[in-house]
Order: structure tokens, then sequence, then C-alpha cells
């Protein structure tokens, strides 16, 4: 299941109700992304996300199939925030159940690659006193090089 | 009416992300559109000709010189940054 919403969710919540769908897989990998409290020296009192809805959700649907045909899963969740966000609440959850471990850590550690690089979203980091767009950084295009994208 | 919308920092550039335009009849290609934003604006003229701005037409993806119609959605993409 794709998501992206408005509102803070909590993971807890998410991971549990998708451990439980998850019979008869042998492993779930969950991975969450927050909001960092500072980047550098400048304190960070927020980001704003923005999407294309419809476009963005299509964008992260790609990703999801490209990891279904490379590993063998069962299901795959990914919950997105978009709108304003404060330091410390959940920006991104990916939670991957496949019956062995390996294909769930892999398939987990390809949909953050590409959800940072190839996912429709825009991000801005506010500051008191700026506010600035930001873009992947070489080290996050780097990372998702490591897997060769399979249209 | 063309629907045009900006994304991430071309949003704050255009004032807005959406806009729309009358392009009636028109047989005007992204590539002239921007042209006639440069008119108006150079800054984001030149911001959306930046080699790293991907044109999305009705959601797929487009190069400058596909043809717009009055009906179209033209949204004008920045790099993206997600997670």
């Amino acid at each position: 299941m794709i998501s992206v919403c408005e509102t803070p969710f909590d993971p807890s919540e998410h991971i549990s109700a998708f451990d439980k769908n998850a019979d008869a897989a042998g492993a779930v990998v969950s991975f969450l992304g927050k909001v960092r409290g500072k980047a550098g020296a400048d304190d960070v009192k927020g980001l704003h996300l923005e999407h294309y809805p419809g476009a963005t959700e299509k964008s992260i649907q790609e990703i999801e199939d490209a990891a279904r045909r490379r590993w063998a899963i069962d299901d795959i969740l990914i919950i997105h925030r978009v709108g304003r966000l404060k330091p410390g609440e959940p920006i991104v959850l990916v939670c991957v159940s496949a019956a062995h471990r390996r294909d769930a850590f892999e398939a987990a550690d390809f949909l953050m690659d590409f959800l940072k690089t190839k996912a429709m979203f825009w991000k801005k980091e506010i500051r008191n006193d700026s506010e600035d767009w930001i873009e992947p950084r070489q080290d996050d295009y780097k990372d998702a090089e490591r897997w060769q994208w399979e249209e | 009416m063309a629907q045009l919308l900006f994304f991430g920092k071309l949003g704050d550039l255009a004032g807005g992300r959406a806009r729309e335009i009358s392009l009636p009849g028109s047989k005007m290609t992204v590539a002239q559109l921007i042209a006639t934003i440069d008119e108006e604006d150079t800054t984001l003229g030149s911001a959306l000709r930046d080699a790293s701005v991907r044109v999305f037409v009705n959601e797929k993806i487009c190069p400058t010189d596909k043809v717009v119609a009055d009906s179209d959605e033209i949204a004008f993409l920045p790099p993206v940054s997600g997670g």
C-alpha cells in the first residue's frame, strides 16, 4: 500500500498492522525516516514537503514495482508525509515482508534509495532566518547507483 | 485554459504553484511556452530552461519540442528530494 499523507502518522500502529497481515512471511523489515533536529550548525525548525498529487503516487508505485520484480516480496507498505513537518516527526515509513530476511532488507534499502532520488517530492528546510529548497546529496545519488534500475 | 504547475523552488520563483494560460488553437511547443514566460519574467524563464528541470505534460515526461494544447496540464519539476 502507498500512502501520501498531510498529517502526522504513528509508525508503531502501521508497523504492527503490517506485521499482523504478514502471516506467511519469515521476515519483516521496517525503516523510519525522521526530521533531524539539526542540519550542520544551524537549528532546523522544520521541513516543508511538496508533492504532485497523482503523479507522486505513480512515481512511488514504479519504485515499488521495480523492487517486486527484483526480490521475492510478500508485501510492501510505503507512507510518506507532505506539508509542514516538525523536528522529530516521521517523514517516511517503509515496511517489507518476505519469506527470507535478505530479500526484505535489500528491498527496503532499494526502496529508500529511490524514494530519495526518484519519487516526486520537494523538500524545503525552514530555519530561523532562511528557507532553502534542498536537493539530494551526492551520497544519495551514489547510494541509488548501487542498484541497476530496470524499467 | 492550460494549467501550468511549478514545483519546489520553481513555485517560489513563479509566486505560486499554479497558473492558467490561454492557448486556444496554438501550435506552441513547451520551449516556446517557456520563451513567452521568459519575456515577462527572465528569472523564472531561465530557471525553467535549466537542464535539471523536467517537463511533464498530463503527468507524462515530455521533451521541450512537445506541442501543448489549451486543455493540457504542464508541470515543471526541479530535481526531486524525498525521504
